[in-house]
Parts: C-alpha cells; sequence; structure tokens
C-alpha cells in the first residue's frame, strides 16, 4: 500500500453524511459483485444497474461530505483512502453477496430503508442533500419494486427457492436492527432539520417488510437483540476483505484516473 | 424435451417508444416468467442508455407472422403499380403540407 490513508472529521453532520454515503457506496460495490455473474443476462443488468444508482448517490454525498469536512479532499479519496474504522455504513450493507437469495432480500430491506430515507430528506435544510434526494427517490423506488417482486417469486416459490428465501432471512435479520439505530449523530441532525433520526423509520419499514414477507410466505422473524456497530466504524471480518478489493487501484496506483 | 420446454420462460418481444417516437418500435426479445418480470427486464436490459419513455411486451407465440415461402405471393405483385404512390396528382395550391 503506497498511498497514506485519510481521516475524516467528527462533525456531526459529515457524519451524518458519511453513514449514508458509504451505505450506498458499499452496497453498490456488493451488489456490483454480480456482474458476470447473475442467474441470467437480464438480471446482470438489472443489478448492474442498480449498482451503479446506488455509486452515483454515494458520490453526491460523499462530495458533499467532502466539502463539508472541509479538508479538500474529494470524493475518490473518501471513497478509497480511508481505514475500515472510517466507514460508517450499518454492517448490514458489508455482508458477503451470498446467493441471489440473499441479495434480492437484502436489496429490498435496505431499498425500502432508503426509500423512506430519501424521502424525508427531501425537505432537508441542506439543499445539496435535499437534491439529491430529490434524484434517489425515483431510483430507491425501483430498486424496491425489483427486490420486492423477486422476494415474493422466491418466497412463494418452488421448496428450494423458499428454503433459500428463509435462510436469507435469517441472516440478514439481526443486522437489520441497526438500520434503526440512534445516537447523538441523529440527534443533532433532526435538530437541524438536515435529516431524521434513523430511529423514526422503524415503524413505516416494518409494515412494509413485514408486507411482503407475509404475501410471500414466509415466516415473520422473532426480533433479535443483536445490535451491529457499523455506524460507528466497528465492521464485521468481512469489511476488510472488501476493503482489499475495492481500494486496491488507488492504493496501488495512486490518483489513477480513467 | 418436451419437459425442458415446459420449464423455459416463454418468449417476449419487446417494443419501445423513444422520446420523439409516436410509434412503438420493436427492440428484440427476452426470456421471462411472465407479463410483469418481461416489462421489468426489458427496462433493464433496452431503455438503460434513455432509449425509452413507454415499453410493450408481447409473447412472441402470440405474433401471428406471414409465412416466408409466400412472400413471392404476397409481396412482389406490387413492384410494377407505382401509380399506387400518390404521385401522379394536381395538388391544390391551399394544401402546403403534403
Amino acid at each position: 500500500m503506497s498511498q497514506q490513508s485519510i481521516n475524516v472529521g467528527a462533525s456531526p453532520q459529515v457524519q451524518y453524511l458519511l453513514r449514508l454515503g458509504d451505505s450506498c457506496l458499499v452496497l453498490a460495490q456488493r451488489i456490483s459483485e454480480w456482474s458476470g455473474h447473475a442467474p441470467i443476462l437480464e438480471e446482470d443488468l438489472a443489478l448492474s444497474n442498480m449498482a451503479l444508482d446506488l455509486l452515483g448517490q454515494a458520490r453526491g454525498l460523499l462530495t458533499h461530505a467532502a466539502r463539508l469536512d472541509g479538508q479538500g479532499h474529494d470524493e475518490d479519496q473518501l471513497a478509497f483512502l480511508r481505514d475500515e474504522r472510517q466507514y460508517l455504513n450499518p454492517v448490514l450493507m458489508e455482508l458477503p453477496r451470498g446467493d441471489f437469495a440473499f441479495t434480492v432480500l437484502r436489496n429490498f430491506a435496505v431499498s425500502t430503508w432508503l426509500l423512506l430515507l430519501w424521502r424525508r430528506l427531501e425537505g432537508s435544510s441542506d439543499a445539496e442533500l435535499a437534491a439529491i434526494a430529490g434524484k434517489a427517490v425515483k431510483e430507491a423506488a425501483y430498486h424496491q419494486q425489483h427486490a420486492a417482486d423477486w422476494v415474493l417469486r422466491l418466497g412463494d416459490g418452488t421448496e428450494e427457492s423458499s428454503a433459500r428465501m428463509r435462510a436469507a432471512l435469517g441472516t440478514l435479520w439481526p443486522y437489520c436492527n441497526e438500520l434503526f439505530d440512534s445516537d447523538a449523530v441523529d440527534a443533532a441532525a433532526a435538530a437541524q432539520g438536515l435529516g431524521p433520526d434513523w430511529a423514526t423509520l422503524k415503524e413505516d419499514w416494518r409494515a412494509q417488510f413485514f408486507e411482503v414477507l407475509a404475501e410471500a410466505g414466509l415466516e415473520l422473524p422473532k426480533d433479535s437483540a443483536y445490535q451491529s456497530q457499523g455506524r460507528r466504524g466497528i465492521h464485521s471480518e468481512h469489511m476488510g476483505h472488501m476493503l482489499a478489493t475495492m481500494q486496491y487501484l488507488q492504493r496501488a496506483y495512486p490518483g489513477g484516473v480513467w | 424435451m418436451s419437459s425442458n420446454t415446459q420449464n423455459e420462460w416463454p418468449l417476449w418481444e419487446v417494443f419501445v417508444r423513444n422520446k420523439a417516437g409516436l410509434d412503438h418500435k420493436h427492440c428484440g426479445s427476452l426470456h421471462a416468467a411472465d407479463a410483469k418480470m418481461a416489462l421489468q427486464m426489458a427496462r433493464d436490459v433496452y431503455t438503460r442508455r434513455q432509449e425509452g419513455t413507454s415499453i410493450w411486451v408481447v409473447l412472441s407465440s402470440q405474433i401471428v407472422a406471414s409465412d416466408p415461402g409466400e412472400k413471392g405471393m404476397y409481396f412482389d405483385p406490387m413492384e410494377d403499380k407505382v401509380y399506387r404512390h400518390p404521385t401522379f396528382y394536381e395538388l391544390p395550391e391551399s394544401i402546403n403540407h403534403m
């Protein structure tokens, strides 16, 4: 690794933006791992499209976070030159892509959450964030529909597909708690009108998530007490491996561009 | 073979109308389990570079096509009927755009 790592400041505003921006960035990375590997060509394109939508959202958010951080960094430096503990995405986003069932179920959980979040952020006191949200709402709405459709097909499909959905739900469920975690960063964001406390999205998310699970014939999971801590930079064992792949080019060829 | 065929998703023809266009143009085909999936896949495969504002999908099996073997009988007789084009009429001056 020939490139020095960078750190970002601890301002709540920057942290709030990075939690969201890193969520989009890391999920984009995981979804893009399907390029060339999806079960059918059409889904290969659909998943790649989705990864690019998320990457676009991440670019806007990281650019804005870098500007507010005021250390002269740009989106690329934030995306590729931070160390693991500096990434603030919930652990759910970094879990390995798993099988197709896990991928579509996670996409459904995250897109439902993002759609609720983006809708609230459209009214942000931060005009830049509101503009990013305005564009992202349409993308998230399509992602949600696409994922929900697959959750229904697989959950209510064959014995094999339904078993895979149940297994995916078992793996994913404990990590969903973190999507509704709440701390001083959320409180500051809510007080400034920057964006909602994530905890306030919980009720709507559960209603939508459970409705589709029920329709797919999947048993609703029991609540888990597990609380992952990705939002505070404490990640799973998968994060370092993912970052090694993701950061390789910028670390090996500093400042490399297309 | 016949059991394989039943397990395969049927083929759909995709038609896309672009921003400026009035008609949906045929742009390709894809396999999908049902109409909803076909529309969604058509969106992801055929409109990802801003090609479209509307999509139609139709089961390929529902299209009735003319027989290529009857091409001569069907279309050749039209070759020497130039008078079927309205180029031999004097247009009244009041008609400006034809």
